[in-house]
């Protein structure tokens, strides 16, 4: 059974703000939002308008598309508002939560069509996800295996959200993916990252040592069974299916999760229950460390999160909040010559590599410019896939289709970057090219 | 620091778009960057930068070419006071004093040259300032004799930055290593100036400093000028007084050459530099010495009456000459050489055995290290494109099976 996959490659950063392993509080807000960006890759149709009345479960909107995949409110209540932007453009849903818990019950589902059915029905496939392209998965598209990823090593990661697949939320984990298993004929493989982890599945559990992105389902899959082209498979992060597993149980929808709130600008870091949707504001009230200097506030971690502002609100997919500082006011005088003592840096160049490992406390300056690729195998290092990054990602700039096709384009997406981002020395927006790449393959192919 | 800041921005907007000094726009933001790290933050993608950027690699890159650079200059002092028969009564700061006068001219020319050029076409092209030439300019004054006129060094540069780099694109965009151009450019411009006896070593004063006659008996030849010209199977090489050398003379660089490569010992500290702040590639440093070393080896098996090189063990060969410090400073250039793990063995490899098969078997040219590297250059793209195409292939198999 022990079926481990060792990775060399990987970036491993510490920086100051771990939450510290307790769930201090639940937090039910009186509003919360639904962000049609968060779901990458679909044109949003709302179907309600201020005023409307919604329970826990209720279609809001549905993709254009694909009219099959819907998206729900996690709260009961009233809509107060749909704002648009430029070219109308659906920015937010903005919903009264009357803190009722009035929910939408679902049928039993226990067939394939079934579940799938469910799946739709409950807005629970958004959580589904599809390489190639890394959008949410094509309803008519059958995966060749499901990959769901069961642990998370990005900076600051909330670990205790995990252990609770082996705890309270071991018999939704496993009712979820069963659930999954009937969706695809071939396997559902979990991902995990110490042999000690036993999550009582049907799936096929694969340990992954190794550094960040060792937790991206991209890497994982790479090593078990890759994407090629024409082939699609789906992807699912363990803490998504266990919400999928409590619909099947308890027949409506639990969207509750527990989120980790840290950072170097939090006061005390630690875990909180919340909802997808609930405003950053309501989440950092009180725990935001006194400071004049802008601070930036992140859905998600440091190499992959969300900019969304304190005005902005979690984001669908995470289960972390991240505040550092901004740090635009910083002018560090003759920079590249300080001795860096206190550098958060992968290279030697600096003091802080030869010292004995602190706690950094960056904040979001590129601290260089923009440059064209100068140092070779820079991106391998911190690249954990048989796959030359550096030659991807000009092939993804020229938008050659052959060269990315033949390169394995279809096996990344933009968060397997980040790491290669963060260590950049020519600051080039890694992550923003993959994606614009892969939003433009998926346009040219369909 | 804080009054400097203001005073920056109190005197930016001048130089924007509508200012009174908008076409100097590029070289304020050099100015500027340079003095503080830019406080642009991240606007999309990850949210943390490594604070590694392009202006601290270049100047790890500049920090080690220093030892070389300093003994260097001291050398072309040493080879001076030598050749008048004044050494043994003059000053080591004398002797260091001379060279660096006759260096610092050739440095401060190939900087104004290349970087007023780097300037223009910046504002040209409206982006940054790029560090590439910082240096490529310390670069050009190590790779040539001492003697080259400042005039040639100013029309080389000026032809290598335009045409080897700025036309391909800038800085990460050129195929042929800059500095390497220059010498290339000069070599076959210029040869007299840039080969034979008599350019390696200054005999006349610098700047009034260390008058004199040479010395009955003096030579300017380099010791692979010597082997160039030799002829019979015993060699022995000397310095310019007719001394004998030995293998330790040539690793501490005491010797006739270009000003920035004869200290095999000064070369390898800058090397110690590149590989702990892992600036530079191991893999193509090893390799080139590993191809340089077996070569020489296999050429100790020539016929030495043909080939005098041979007569030379595989350590006098990588002391002697430019090998060291091509394999060092110029293979490893990121920009030119190959960029994938395997192809960085083959094309570190290769420049080795070049270097060591045009200095054996072309008599026509004492020296091959800096050619074989920009014959490499050329090729990296293509060693490249067969591991890429490895690559492919595994991914395309992998399919089938599937």
């Amino acid at each position: 059974m022990a079926n481990v996959v060792k990775l060399v490659n990987g970036l491993n950063l510490n920086l100051a703000g771990v939450a510290s392993p307790k769930v201090e509080r639940t937090i039910v807000s009186d509003t919360i939002a639904i962000v049609p960006d968060d779901f990458h890759g679909i044109v949003p149709k709302v179907v309600v308008k201020p005023g409307d009345a919604v329970k826990v479960g209720s279609v809001v909107m549905y993709d254009k598309t694909h009219p099959q995949v819907q998206f729900v409110s996690p709260v009961s209540g009233e809509v107060v508002a749909v704002e648009r932007g430029e070219r109308r453009k659906v920015l937010k849903i903005v919903i009264n939560n009357n803190g009722k818990d009035d929910a939408v019950t679902f049928d039993k589902a226990s067939t394939a069509v079934e579940v799938k059915q469910l799946l739709l029905q409950s807005g629970m496939w958004a959580y589904i996800k599809q390489r190639p392209y890394d959008v949410i998965a094509d309803p008519d598209v059958e995966p060749r295996d499901i990959f769901v990823t069961a642990f998370d090593n990005a900076p600051l990661a909330p670990t205790l959200a995990y252990e609770s697949l082996a705890g309270q939320d071991a018999q939704a984990f496993a009712k979820g993916v069963e659930a999954l298993g009937m969706l695809t004929a071939g396997k559902v493989y979990v991902g995990v990252d110490s042999e000690d982890v036993t999550l009582s599945t049907s799936a096929e559990q694969v340990v992954f040592k190794g550094n960040f992105p060792s937790c991206n389902a991209g890497i994982q899959a790479h090593h078990i069974a890759p994407v090629n082209k024409g082939e699609t498979i789906w992807t699912l992060n363990a803490l998504d299916v266990v919400l999928i597993g409590r619909l099947l149980m308890n027949g409506r929808i639990d969207m509750m999760r527990t989120v980790a709130v840290t950072g170097s600008e939090v006061q005390s870091p630690a875990y909180v229950r919340t909802l997808p949707g609930t405003p950053m504001s309501e989440i950092l009230k009180g725990n935001l460390i006194a400071s004049s200097a802008a601070r930036r506030v992140i859905s998600g971690n440091v190499l992959t999160g969300v900019n969304v502002s304190i005005d902005g609100f979690l984001g669908a997919y995470h289960s972390q909040v991240t505040v550092i500082p901004e740090g635009n006011d910083t002018h560090e005088f003759l920079g590249w010559a300080l001795p860096g003592v206190k550098a958060l840096t992968t290279s030697r160049t600096f003091l802080s590599r030869w010292l004995p490992s602190r706690s950094a406390k960056p904040d979001a300056r590129l601290h260089g410019g923009e440059r064209a690729i100068i140092m070779s195998e820079e991106y391998d290092r911190v690249f954990p896939m048989d796959i030359l990054p550096e030659f991807l990602i000009k092939a993804v700039i020229a938008f050659d289709i052959d060269r990315m096709e033949q390169l394995g384009i279809y096996e990344v997406a933009p968060e397997d970057f980040a790491a290669c981002e963060f260590v950049d020395t020519s600051k080039l927006p890694l992550q923003e090219i993959i994606r614009k790449g892969l939003d433009a393959l998926r346009k040219e192919m369909n | 620091m804080k009054a400097l800041r203001k005073f920056l921005d109190k005197i930016k907007p001048n130089f924007e778009p509508g200012g009174k000094f908008a076409p100097l726009q590029s070289v304020f933001e050099g100015f500027e960057s340079f003095l503080f790290v830019p406080a642009t933050t991240s606007r999309s993608g990850v949210h943390i930068h490594d604070t590694i950027d392009s202006k601290r690699t270049m100047t790890v890159v500049i920090i080690a070419l220093i030892p070389a650079l300093l003994f260097g200059m001291y050398n072309v002092g040493y080879q001076h006071y030598l050749a008048i028969g004044q050494l043994a009564a003059t000053s080591f700061w004398t002797v260091f004093l001379y060279g660096l006068l006759a260096v610092l001219p050739k440095i401060v020319v190939a900087y104004v040259v290349g970087l007023g050029i780097e300037f223009i076409v910046a504002q040209m092209r409206h982006h940054e300032i790029q560090e590439g030439f910082l240096v490529s300019g310390m670069l050009i004054p190590m790779i040539v004799p001492i003697d080259t006129p400042l005039w040639m060094i100013a029309v080389a540069t000026a032809f290598a930055v335009i045409f080897a780099k700025e036309v391909f694109g800038g800085t990460g965009m050129n195929i042929f290593n800059v500095a390497l151009i220059t010498r290339a450019f000069l070599f076959f411009a210029y040869p007299s100036k840039m080969s034979g006896d008599n350019v390696f070593v200054r005999t006349t004063d610098t700047f009034g400093l260390g008058g004199g006659t040479v010395v009955d008996g003096f030579s300017g030849a380099t010791p692979l000028g010597q082997v160039a010209t030799h002829v019979g199977d015993k060699l022995t090489l000397t310095n310019i007084v007719g001394e004998p050398l030995t293998t330790m003379d040539y690793f501490i660089g005491l010797i006739p050459g270009s000003i920035g490569e004869t200290s095999t010992l000064a070369i390898l500290i800058g090397a110690v530099i590149l590989l702990a702040t892992g600036i530079a590639s191991w893999r193509i440093m090893a390799s080139v010495f590993a191809g340089g070393l077996l070569t020489a080896w296999v050429c100790t098996l020539v016929d030495p009456s043909i080939y005098a090189a041979a007569l030379l063990s595989p350590i006098d060969q990588v002391c002697l000459g430019g090998f060291a410090f091509a394999a060092v400073f110029m293979a490893t250039d990121p920009v030119t050489a190959a960029r994938t793990k395997v192809g960085k063995y083959i094309y570190g490899f290769l420049i080795g055995v070049m270097a060591i098969i045009i200095r054996v078997f072309n008599t026509g040219y004492p020296e091959g290290a800096m050619l074989a590297v920009l014959f490499m250059n050329a090729f990296a793209p293509l060693i490249d494109h067969y591991v890429v195409e490895a690559n492919i292939s595994r991914r395309l198999k992998r399919a089938k099976k599937a």
